[in-house]
């Protein structure tokens, strides 16, 4: 078995896990919950193997490197983050439903990675440019930042369900379906908590790369697109963090903010490399 | 703290303005992303019309970064950092040094969570028996007594309250850091063929010409290909000189670059000179060597070391599907006849000669490209990514808990009371608060209220 193959296994095991989250999530029955935290739990040894296959394949074609070095490798690594972030939250909370929010986003980047035909997925020479530490380190505090704000988006989608059913006339008439999510105060902080971590390790990866910038041309920051819509996010994380310190802005414009923020984030990784060009464009996406 | 406050200054210190600016700089920064930031006028005619692009012009969108509306943004982002920090640091200072004994029982009654015991027992032993219990907690007990009470307290994480300030001041150090780059520093670029020395660059965009100070001179470049053609390496032999004196030699490669009195040498391109190859020669004997240019069929000196040389006939050969070029090589260093050979392009050949013997290398001929920098602002910058970093995991990470308890007698009765707050992560301190409950519950003696 090589690493493509086990990598398309994964993303087939978190369309299961998702399916059966959201299941869990729908019908209340409660026995699918345990495989679909198991299936998740496999989903992610799935990846790390594979993960790891792929550096040592790297190594067999004689240009090791560590598979973080294109668009393929980083959605990998995306969803790997996502999985370890949300059995975190998992054991932490003790609450599966929020799994029917969070694990659709690592199957999509999984399924994206695996058949989207804008990029290759073959195992590449690294470019001089790409040649430095600073790149992994920059790629993985960006992608575990960008996995936080997948799973804040998915908290933030949580959090106006459950605003919305409960304005509608509360538990009776929804049946009861979104009664077993945490209460609203609860998401919501979890949601402000993520963001704060999202925050940390998006700061981490524009500093890394900005040093990786500056060890490669001298230019910490030059305002490519790349690193223009990184710093929009920021900003957007940013705002969204001090939302909870003025009055009027309650619980839901933080869930909205949390999924325009991810807009932001796939805009940053998607759109600045297809849809708009500059410097980054040799990477391929970082 | 409660006077009535000057209405600039609440404007400047809210937080509302906080976000009204950031919004407005993740909104406005899309445009540059969008409209490509410095091209030349008629780049911006031709894409977007007569009128389109005087908008832009008058806006200053085709440099929007550096507009004046955007730099103002940016500065009322740090004056509303400023404002609000001055405004709420006094009052975390002295959040983080007051005596936390001079609190009154009135408001440790008020605070949650909270629990109170009755002790069966005179008031000294409940103290002495409260200090047990909390002294697994933390050790460092503060204490205070009077004639009816007893006061202890514990904390753990005052500073962390500093912890979004250092954020705050990390976002001035990096502003600070590159308005110093911008004053004091420069970017520029030099395109130096490979023997060549240069003692001065070119600023990018105005192209005006900077001295350096010293000499700088490329000994060699060589490109190295993967198998399928990409590039895997591009590598200058530099050599900082002073007055033909060697003052430091490097070999530098993208991500790897020569720093020497401040400026700072990157590899950033280089050209392939048509026509002309590069001969590196080395006296094995006495370690001499040097790098020449040169062009087929014309004579090329090294008047140090007596050597004259060219290339006087060259031919492709084939070898298999390779094909490549061999050189006829006319040498000599002024003793006996002077030498002839063939030999392989990118080869090295070793040329006898009476007193000596040379290591003769012809390659490429190539100039690279060099970005140089010169940015004293950048240790700003560094140290205020370093200090966000460090303020942001403090934010999320830590957080200030403190612990009262109180014991009050009233007449026979004694009285505990076990209180506390932290400012963040309330979960992770309630099941450290709920664990000296249960300690408290446990001991014989003190019965829960309640
Ligand atoms: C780009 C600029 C800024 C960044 C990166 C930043 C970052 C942060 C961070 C990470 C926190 C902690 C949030 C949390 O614990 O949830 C925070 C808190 C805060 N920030 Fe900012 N901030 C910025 C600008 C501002 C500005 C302009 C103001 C001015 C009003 C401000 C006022 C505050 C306040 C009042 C808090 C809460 C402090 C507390 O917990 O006591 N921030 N900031």
């Amino acid at each position: 078995m090589d690493s493509s193959q086990l990598l398309g296994i994964t993303t087939f095991i978190l369309l299961a896990a998702s399916v059966l989250y959201i299941g869990l999530f729908i019908f209340r029955a409660h026995a699918l919950g345990v495989t679909a935290t198991a299936l998740t739990f496999i989903a992610l040894l799935t990846d790390t193997a594979g993960i790891i296959m792929r550096w040592v394949e790297s190594y067999r074609m004689g240009i090791g490197h560590a598979p973080l070095s294109n668009m393929y490798e980083s959605l990998i690594f995306f969803a790997w983050s996502i999985i370890v972030l949300y059995l975190f939250i998992e054991f932490r909370f003790k609450n599966r439903l929020i799994g029917a929010f969070v694990i659709p986003f690592a199957f999509l980047g999984m399924a994206y990675g695996s058949y989207a035909t804008e990029f290759s997925r073959e195992i590449t020479p690294l470019i001089p440019a790409l040649q430095s530490n600073w790149l992994i380190a920059h790629v993985v505090a960006c992608f575990i930042g960008y996995a936080a704000f997948a799973v804040a988006c998915g908290l933030g989608i949580m959090y106006l369900l459950k605003a919305r059913s409960q304005e509608k006339g509360g538990n009776r008439t929804s049946g009861g379906l979104l009664d077993s999510l945490p209460d609203l105060r609860q998401i919501d902080d979890l949601t402000h908590k993520t963001i704060l971590f999202g925050f940390l390790w998006l700061s981490a990866g524009i500093i890394t790369g900005a040093i990786w910038a500056n060890s490669a041309w001298g230019t910490y920051w030059s305002w490519d697109p790349k690193e223009t819509w990184s710093i929009i996010t920021w900003f957007i994380y940013g705002a969204t963090l001090h939302a909870r310190f003025t009055k009027g802005w309650g619980g839901k414009r933080i869930a909205w903010l949390a999924i325009v923020g991810l807009l932001s984030v796939i805009f940053t990784y998607y759109g600045v490399n297809f849809l708009l060009s500059g410097l980054h464009s040799y990477g391929g996406g970082k | 703290m409660k006077q009535k406050e000057n209405p600039i200054i609440t404007f400047f210190a809210s937080v509302s303005l906080a976000l009204f600016v950031l919004f407005i700089l993740a909104i406005t920064s899309i445009i540059g992303t969008v409209i490509p930031q410095n091209e030349t006028p008629d780049k911006y005619l031709q894409y977007y019309g007569e009128k389109w692009s005087t908008v832009f012009h008058a806006l200053n969108i085709t440099d929007m970064y550096h507009s004046w509306w955007f730099l103002s943004l940016l500065t009322l982002l740090s004056v509303n950092l400023i404002v609000c920090t001055l405004k709420r640091l006094p009052h975390v200072w002295q959040t983080v040094m007051q005596d936390n004994l001079k609190t009154t029982a009135e408001r440790l009654h008020k605070m949650s969570p909270s629990r109170v015991f009755v002790f069966n027992g005179p008031a000294a032993e409940a103290a002495a028996a409260a200090r047990v219990l909390l002294s697994r907690t933390s050790t460092r007990i503060k204490e205070k007594s009077t004639a009816t009470a007893t006061m202890l307290f514990i904390q753990k994480g005052a500073w962390t309250r500093f912890g979004v300030y250092a954020v705050h001041a990390s976002i001035l150090l990096i502003f600070i850091g590159a308005i110093i780059g911008t004053l004091y520093g420069f970017k520029a670029f030099v395109m130096l063929p490979a023997g060549s020395t240069t003692s001065h660059v070119y600023e990018m965009g105005s192209n005006r010409l900077i001295p350096l100070g010293f000499d700088l001179r490329c000994d060699q470049f060589t490109l190295t290909l993967y198998d399928t053609g990409a590039p895997k390496e591009f590598r200058s032999e530099l050599t900082v000189l002073n007055d033909k004196s060697e003052l430091l030699k490097k070999s530098i490669v993208v991500n790897d670059p020569l720093s020497f009195q401040g400026l700072t040498f990157y590899q950033s391109s280089y050209e392939a000179k048509q026509g002309q190859l590069f001969a590196q020669i080395k006296n094995t004997k006495t370690g001499a060597a040097t790098g020449l240019p040169v062009k087929p069929r014309t004579e090329v000196s090294w008047p140090d070391a007596g050597v004259r040389f060219g290339v006087i006939n060259f031919e492709e050969t084939k070898n298999g599907a390779a094909s490549g070029y061999r050189f006829k090589i006319w040498f000599t260093d002024g003793t006996g006849t002077p030498s002839e050979f063939w030999m392989d392009f990118g080869a090295t050949a070793k040329i006898e000669r009476p007193a000596t013997t040379y290591d003769f290398t012809l390659t490429q001929h190539y100039a690279t490209g060099l970005q140089v920098a010169k940015d004293p602002g950048v240790w700003w910058v560094y140290v205020g990514c370093g200090l966000m970093l460090a303020g942001i995991m403090v934010a999320f990470f830590l957080s200030h808990r403190r612990i009262w308890i109180l014991v009050t007698a009233e007449g026979d009765r004694t009285e505990v009371l076990v209180c506390g707050g932290a400012n963040k992560n309330k979960l992770g301190f309630e099941n450290q608060f709920n664990a000296l409950l249960a300690r408290f519950a446990n001991h014989a003696q003190f019965t829960p209220q309640g």
